[in-house]
């Protein structure tokens, strides 16, 4: 019986395994080989120690994606506990309206806010100024906020409508002011929403090219960049290895914010 | 006793229905207040007015002399123990016990010492470091006394606290409140829709229905006396029957004369009859006072559930000695069996057992579960 049913369960899982093998292991081995091998198969360290000329630009995409994810964490927190704590027909409303730039594809979305900002944009035109936006570090972190906000907010709201009512009730009931429910009883109860959150946002916001190419204006790269450049240009074996660093480095910083969340409250691991 | 807590015509209404009706209440220094009565009665909302977690209509409230009617949940001395517990779930046993203590930047030698204090008069003695997620239900229950007891409130709330334990729990936890109560000496007011538990634990049992107090008294004169057929049927069982004073102390009813003990009512005035299901006798046919024939009987352990039908009204008895079903019975009644009620505005709907049924009496008992 009970070998039956372990047996049924690997059946049940093959599918899953068999995705996760093609799509997930066979690739992260790929990147692997080329990270340690030169351009004719060989092996090689050559890759891994030519990364310290790109330290800083992994430093400048660091900084901005720490703003940005800091930002879009100060705006995302009320947003999403303003929507949880709605009635429940008006949230479904909030969150269609949150989710409704996502409809809209990542290039356009950028493209616009460029329209916008841009030197003789939308914007300048409206206010007869002649204000330089694009190609700044806020241009780009104005654009990851504007692309990863939803990320930040649906997990906190997932997070903060699933506590209790009566925590509310019960905090204040043992002394708490409204500014001790939240900070000895809400906050730490959202903890693994934040975690999650700060995550879905600091991860693309590290890796992304296409907004820091386009509201950069050229004139910075970021990481993102760099590897584009790196396999647009055939040098693989450095863009594997510069992937294969920056992933280390999110893993590492993953499970060093994942210390913060209870093991049993199961913040994301990704 | 001092009066230490005093409601003056509160009214409480809900999206335009009323669900506290201009209420009148006070409640004593150290006593076990118990409000009982059915689902959308009012009595949680009162409970959450006093807790500060609502706020009246109309009406004022006071707490030890002084009006408390806008003062905020967290600066009253009165803390609740709520129907789901409510534990902080970040926090371990010892830390949601401390957790009142901590707010107040308590010393932490005296907070080790007034959680071990705790710990000991709940019986969890062992377990600070659980993670509050793993106790059982009585346990979690235990947590929560212990939290809401810890900086000496004045006065503890206490919101259907033992609804979601078994019964067997439930009974040894009643009377675990009750040492408590009785030991630390504060003022209890709990909330239930269980009768039974209502009466065992109570010095005052506030009997209410649609936002109104029914009656206030001790458990013995509530069922011993009950005021009108609302009260009548919901503490414990009764038989309500439509009477007639012939004069004091002589009632008609079931077209029998019968002697009684109570007075003080109009000639030929119409009254509600309670005769409660163990006082009645059951004798030979031509012994009784009425007679009747069994339409069901039903085995309860203690005694046997018996439905007879009088003329067309059908009364139950309990009685220790079996009856066939189908036999004709005789009743007799003592006259201090038999209390006279005024006639009221629940007169007629209650104290028949036509429709009575087990499975009627579970289905509302759920119901009464959802209380908001």
């Amino acid at each position: 019986m009970k070998k039956r049913h372990s047996f049924m369960r690997s059946i049940a899982a093959a599918p899953h395994i068999f995705w996760s093998v093609l799509f997930i292991i066979l690739p992260l081995l790929i990147v692997l080989y080329y990270a340690f091998t030169d351009a004719s198969g060989a092996f090689s360290f050559e890759n891994i120690l030519s990364l310290t000329e790109y330290a800083p630009i992994f430093a400048l995409s660091l900084e901005l994606s720490i703003i940005a994810t800091a930002i879009c964490l100060v705006i995302g927190y009320p947003l999403a506990y303003i929507i949880a704590k709605a009635k429940p027909e008006r949230q479904k409303l909030y969150i269609m309206l949150l989710m409704l730039p996502m409809w809209t594809n990542l290039l356009i979305r950028t493209y616009s806010i460029m329209a916008i900002l841009d030197d003789g944009g939308i914007l300048n035109t409206l206010l007869g100024t002649t204000m330089h936006i694009v190609g700044t570090k806020g241009a780009v972190i104005f654009g990851m906020v504007y692309d990863f906000l939803p990320y930040m907010v649906l997990p906190i709201y997932t997070c903060v409508s699933k506590i209790d009512k009566n925590m509310w009730e019960a905090a204040s009931d043992l002394g708490c002011s409204p500014v001790k429910v939240m900070t000895k009883v809400i906050l730490p109860l959202s903890m693994s929403g934040i975690i999650s959150g700060v995550t879905m946002v600091l991860v693309p916001s590290i890796s992304t090219f296409y907004i820091s190419q386009k509201l950069g204006g050229g004139t910075f790269e970021l990481i993102g960049d760099t590897i584009e450049r790196q396999f647009v240009t055939g040098a693989l074996n450095v863009g594997a290895a510069i992937s294969l660093v920056m992933m280390i480095l999110i893993l590492l910083s993953l499970s060093v914010m994942n210390k913060f969340t209870d093991s049993d409250e199961g913040g994301i691991i990704v | 006793m001092a009066k230490l807590i005093e409601l003056k015509g509160i009214t409480k209404s809900y999206d335009g229905q009323k669900v506290i009706d201009s209420m009148d209440l006070y409640i004593r220094d150290g006593e076990f207040i118990t409000l009982l009565g059915p689902s959308g009665c009012g009595k949680t909302t009162t409970l959450r007015i006093i807790g500060g977690f609502e706020t009246a209509d109309e009406g004022k409230l006071y707490f030890d002399g002084a009006e408390i009617s806008d003062v905020p949940a967290y600066k009253r001395n009165v803390n609740t123990v709520f129907q789901k517990y409510a534990l902080f779930p970040h926090l371990n046993v010892y830390e949601n016990i401390a957790f009142p203590l901590r707010l107040k930047k308590v010393a932490e030698d005296d907070i080790k010492k007034r959680v071990g204090e705790m710990l000991k008069m709940v019986a969890l003695l062992g377990f600070e470091n659980k993670s509050v997620s793993t106790l059982s239900g009585g346990q979690q229950q235990r947590v929560a006394i212990a939290r809401a007891l810890i900086s000496h409130p004045k006065v503890l709330l206490l919101d259907e606290p033992l609804g979601a334990l078994d019964l067997k729990l439930r009974k040894d936890m009643q009377n675990e409140l009750k040492t408590i109560q009785q030991a630390i000496g504060i003022t209890f007011i709990y909330v239930t829709h269980d009768q039974e538990e209502a009466l065992s634990m109570s010095d005052t049992v506030v009997v209410m229905a649609d936002g109104e107090i029914q009656q206030i008294g001790t458990p013995t004169d509530i069922y011993n006396e009950p005021k009108n057929a609302f009260v009548a049927d919901f503490i414990g069982e009764s038989n309500i029957i439509d009477g007639i004073m012939l004069e004091d102390r002589r009632v008609k009813f079931s077209q029998h004369i019968f002697d009684c003990v109570d007075g003080g009512f109009g000639k030929g005035e119409a009254v509600d009859v309670v005769v409660r299901p163990e006082d009645v006798d059951v004798v030979a046919p031509e012994a009784g006072m009425l007679t009747g024939q069994v339409t069901a009987v039903t085995f309860k352990g203690v005694h046997y559930e018996i439905i007879v039908d009088i003329k067309g009204f059908k009364w139950m008895i309990q009685s220790t000695d079996f009856v066939a079903e189908g036999a004709i019975i005789g009743l007799y009644i003592e006259p201090d069996a038999i209390h006279i009620m005024k006639k009221s505005k629940y007169s007629g709907k209650f104290g028949d057992y036509s429709s009575f049924s087990d499975e009627m009496d579970r289905l509302s008992d759920a119901d009464s579960a959802e209380e908001f």
